[in-house]
């Protein structure tokens, strides 16, 4: 017995001794998994081979649960990606993050990123992200082949749309496939299309007095944002399968229903990131051809046509100055390059070569976001995360699947009111 | 050789008197290390937790009562103590029950082993997987298109409109809850078991030379011989009710009234990185199993 | 005559009757993921897994595919060898201070046993999650984070409430009559812990090494917390979580990834299935 104590204790003493501390290292947590982690390790060993600095990168879909309690533990890795806006500012209210100011180069700040992205990152007087590359949201995909042979026209306005979706129930084909299941952050793509709806219909000024709870959720606009919605994600005329159907698909999946034979549906709204999922599913899909994507249209003409999207978003939680030569390095073109290339993502950056994006189409979509006049971050990522990313998102589930609209609203507010 | 049926009652009742008197040290040097590991890994959290408890979202400023009573009034916690309850019944009667059932039964087959080995196997998937799993059982796709979950592929053949099984409440609570069965009763089944072969074969075959039947064999042997393992293993259900997480968090997340009393900690503790209101609900759950708690010692003691 | 027959074979007819149902109903979602991480991402999210059951000899609806792709992903053989480490160290030790702990608490009479077994059972129902971030601090201060080790440590203390627990109640159920015995024969306290509470106790510790091993074999959160997610600490679960994206569900991954992770917990689930026979403990007792 006492020989396997003494064992015990001499492997203890050698596992604790594992843990060795490096120099020349920089910490990074991350999200990404799968083939984004593989792209991610590109720009790594760019920035290794450049810098010598080595990057761990910690890569987990934990990523708020991990980060928050390093915060609160005191050990923060040196570089995060940052759940989203609204985490950004809790962690500037705890004091983890450091101004980027301080830290990114000055020219690069003012001529090579574009100011809404500085805003973005932008919280009482500091910069505390740098938004390293982005996704555009305000669009619809849909198959121009099937729209040629049924003889449907691409809508730009709101009354066009209506008037396309009833023309498509009334030839007895769907207009919409919208899946809403995404684990444990069930109810987003919904929330997209209210943010996409709400800077149509209130347009952007009304559309940040409510992402910052300015308004009430009970607000009269809040409230026709969710109804446009309603119409179509309640009513199985206009949505495939009905609201059964839009809670329990998965939003990676129902894109597909645009490609069974004959369609399910003939449009989808999604972000550019969308691709990826139609190439999993459909591999002989090309993307561009079978493909496209058209703008979601305006809806009230004053308001124009605005651009949602969202962003991966990095902060720094320790100085160092290795950390800092990294998150210069993430805000190069040459970093950007790499990610949106692998990954067809947008960078920020706006010296990046046209020719780093992987196709026609993703050019197209940088472009629409450079060229935007209004551009808005993904309002639920901004509000506070009781809000945004709980009775937000519970809340269109409620009212997908058959509650009342006001009762539903009076839910968020309650929520609301007491979180900000 | 044979014991005499009054069983180890008996025994324990004489044990108690004689059980050794150790002073000194030597009692410490078996359960010290244990009670060191504890105190850092529980009880210093666990205190931690309650003085969090009356702090406010940032652990910056006193609050008093505010985050119990919004413990008591918000909305989705009261769902969660209803749905705890509800989970606290089904579950535990069924994974005990359950696991007892199979418990005997596997006992009088060839095929023990096999047996068992299935109905254990769903504790080694990672929960992870078992979300993956159930979501092969449950998917609802509409009426006319191909199903990919399997219930309802089952209702379509006969005749029946699929389900959306996840999605109507009360029922989607029993389908979690069939998950937890379906996890759970194989660990109940392999304690039970373990326990079931350790009473004497003296015993029934004594009991049914008398001319026991079966039901009083179980009834009058089988149960009482048992009770120390099936006051575990409730115990332990009892417990793992109060805690229970994962199912809900990978499979709906607390959605359409499916809410739990820890899946909203969590959420308040990392999602809306609210740590008075996480640590005013941990402190209910620790309160909740009291009641447990007394029960429990309040045997043992009776025991010896 | 056959009427006796019938008789007497019912009660074991029904018996193989409710045990067979049972064993189908608790395969069948398994058998589910089993096919399911041998079909195609294409086919996974648009036909139902049994389908392909209705022919089941043609080959060429299933694929390999999911499982190359899970293992050939750099850093498998890596994570399977922490997993060891870690599940290993995070097994043995809990349950030998347990085995401890659980003894002294209902073999031994001192002052304050009621206390303490009170305490530990209490400490079942804190929230493991409640302790991550007073427990890291600590690590932090004391260099344990990141650290084979300070997993263990933290396997230890997670999961000691329980495994003395479930201990106490098998060695209260253990006649008083053998350790009186035992002392009478002038057998110190260790050795009748070793020579007699342990060898007793074999099913129960089987049980209990089981558990604890599947419960940290299994385990991402914890390992995440106190390991970091960096490859050449990171288990398997780190590993085969980091295959997904950060939007995907990849469902025909996670079934491969799933099964794969679930050999060595069945492993050792099968190889300490011996000890749960018949007449063990009772053989001794009588003996």
């Amino acid at each position: 017995m006492k020989r396997r104590v003494v064992l015990v204790s001499m492997l203890l003493v050698l596992a604790l001794s594992l843990g060795a501390s490096a120099q020349g290292v920089v910490t990074m947590m991350g999200v990404w998994g799968g083939q984004e982690l593989e792209a991610f390790e590109e720009v790594m060993a760019a920035f290794t081979a450049k810098t010598g600095i080595t990057v761990q990168f910690e890569g987990t879909r934990d990523l708020p649960t991990l980060l928050q309690t390093r915060i609160a533990a005191g050990n923060p890795p040196d570089v995060a990606a940052l759940p989203g806006p609204g985490a950004m500012k809790e962690y500037v209210e705890q004091g983890a993050l450091i101004d980027l100011n301080n830290v990114l180069d000055g020219k690069t700040l003012t001529e090579d990123i574009n100011d809404a992205w500085i805003e973005l990152g932008t919280y009482k007087d500091g910069l505390y992200a740098l938004t390293f590359a982005a996704d555009i949201k305000s669009l619809v995909w849909y198959r121009p082949d099937v729209f040629a042979e049924k003889g449907y026209e691409v809508p730009t306005t709101w009354d066009e749309m209506e008037a396309l979706m009833d023309q498509m129930a009334a030839n007895g084909d769907t207009p919409w496939a919208i899946g809403l299941e995404s684990g444990a952050a069930s109810g987003w793509p919904a929330t997209d299309w209210i943010e996409d709806i709400m800077l149509r219909t209130a347009g952007p000024e009304v559309y940040d007095q409510w992402v910052n709870h300015e308004i009430p959720w009970t607000d009269e606009r809040v409230k026709e944002a969710f109804e446009i919605f309603g119409k179509i994600a309640r009513n199985s005329d206009y949505v495939y399968g009905g609201p059964v159907t839009v809670l329990s698909t998965n939003f990676g999946d129902s894109v597909a229903e645009l490609f069974t034979d004959p369609p399910r549906a003939m449009m989808h709204r999604q972000a550019s990131f969308v691709t990826s999922f139609i190439q999993d599913a459909k591999p002989d899909v090309v993307i561009g051809e079978d493909v496209a994507f058209f703008g979601f249209p305006m809806i009230k003409p004053e308001h124009g046509n605005p651009m949602l999207g969202a962003g991966d978003m990095i902060g720094q939680f320790n100085d160092t100055p290795e950390a800092a030569e990294f998150m210069n390095f993430l805000a190069s073109a040459e970093a950007q390059e790499i990610w949106a290339n692998r990954l067809g993502k947008l960078g920020t950056n706006n010296k990046i070569d046209p020719a780093a994006y992987p196709d026609d189409l993703t050019r197209d979509m940088a472009r629409l976001l450079n060229e935007a006049d209004v551009f808005r971050f993904d309002g639920s990522d901004s509000m506070a995360a009781a809000v945004g990313s709980g009775a937000f998102w519970e809340g269109v589930l409620m009212y997908v699947g058959g509650d009342y609209l006001d009762d539903v609203l009076e839910f968020i507010e309650s929520v609301a009111v007491d979180s900000y | 050789m044979a014991r005499p049926n009054l069983g180890r009652a008996f025994f324990r009742e004489r044990g108690m008197v004689m059980r050794r008197k150790t002073g000194g040290l030597t009692p410490l040097l078996y359960v010290g290390p244990a009670v060191f590991f504890l105190t850092i890994f529980q009880v210093y959290p666990a205190l931690q937790t309650i003085y969090l408890s009356f702090l406010d979202r940032r652990s910056e400023a006193f609050v008093g009562l505010a985050n119990y009573k919004f413990v008591f009034t918000s909305a989705p916690m009261l769902t969660a103590f209803k749905n705890n309850l509800i989970w606290l019944i089904f579950f535990t009667a069924g994974t005990v029950g359950l696991g007892l059932l199979f418990a005997i039964l596997v006992d009088k087959v060839r095929y023990e082993s096999f047996a068992k080995s299935i109905i254990f196997m769903p504790m080694a998937i990672s929960f992870v997987g078992a979300g993956v799993v159930w979501k092969f059982m449950y998917t609802y796709k509409p009426p006319g298109s191909e199903q990919i979950g399997l219930l309802n592929q089952i209702l379509v053949i006969f005749g029946f409109e699929p389900k959306g099984w996840l999605l109507e409440s009360p029922l989607n609570n029993f389908a979690l809850i069939v998950v937890g069965l379906w996890i759970w009763t194989g660990y109940c089944m392999v304690i039970l078991s373990a326990a079931y072969k350790g009473i004497p074969k003296e015993l029934t075959e004594a009991a049914q030379v008398d001319g026991a039947n079966s039901l009083q064999v179980f009834r009058h042997i089988t149960i009482p011989e048992l009770k120390p393992a099936l006051t575990m293993v409730i115990t332990t259900m009892l417990v793992n009710v109060l805690k229970i997480f994962d199912i809900i968090y990978v499979m709906t997340n607390g959605n359409y009234g499916t809410e739990v009393i820890a899946n909203r900690m969590f959420k308040e503790m990392f999602q809306f990185s609210n740590t008075g209101r996480a640590s005013a609900i941990a402190v209910i759950l620790f309160l909740m199993i009291v009641p447990i708690m007394y029960a429990n010692i309040r045997q043992k003691l009776r025991e010896g | 005559m056959n009427w006796q027959k019938l008789k007497r074979r019912l009660p074991r007819l029904a018996v193989n009757i409710v045990v067979i149902a049972a064993i189908l109903i608790w395969f069948v979602p398994t058998l589910g993921l089993l096919v399911t991480s041998f079909r195609p991402a294409s086919d996974v999210a648009y036909s139902g897994w049994w389908t392909s059951l209705s022919s089941p000899l043609k080959f060429t609806q299933y694929t390999v595919e999911n499982y190359k792709n899970v293992l050939s992903s750099g850093g498998m053989l890596i994570a399977f060898r922490n997993s060891f480490i870690v599940s290993i160290g995070g097994t043995v030790i809990p349950v030998f201070l347990a085995a401890l702990a659980a003894f002294g608490l209902s073999k031994l009479n001192f002052k304050g046993r009621g206390f303490f077994y009170a305490l530990i059972v209490m400490m079942l129902v804190v929230p493991t999650q409640m302790t991550f971030v007073p427990v890291l601090r600590l690590y932090n201060k004391l260099s344990l984070s990141g650290t084979f080790g300070g997993l263990w440590l933290v396997h230890t203390g997670y999961g000691l409430p329980f495994s003395i627990f479930m201990l106490h109640t098998f060695f209260q159920s253990l006649p008083e009559e053998l350790f009186e015995a035992a002392h009478i024969d002038g057998a110190s306290i260790w050795t009748t812990f070793i020579r007699l509470a342990i060898p007793l106790s074999v099913p129960a510790l089987a049980s209990l090494v089981i558990f604890q091993f599947l419960a940290v074999w299994n385990d991402l959160l914890v390992a995440l917390i106190y390991l970091g997610g960096h490859q050449s600490v990171a288990p398997l679960t780190m590993r085969l979580s980091s295959l997904v994206g950060s939007h995907g569900q990849d469902w025909h991954l996670l079934t491969a990834a799933a099964f794969i992770s679930m050999i060595v917990p069945l492993i050792v689930f099968l190889s300490l299935q011996k000890y749960f026979v018949r007449g063990l403990m009772g053989g001794a007792v009588k003996g």
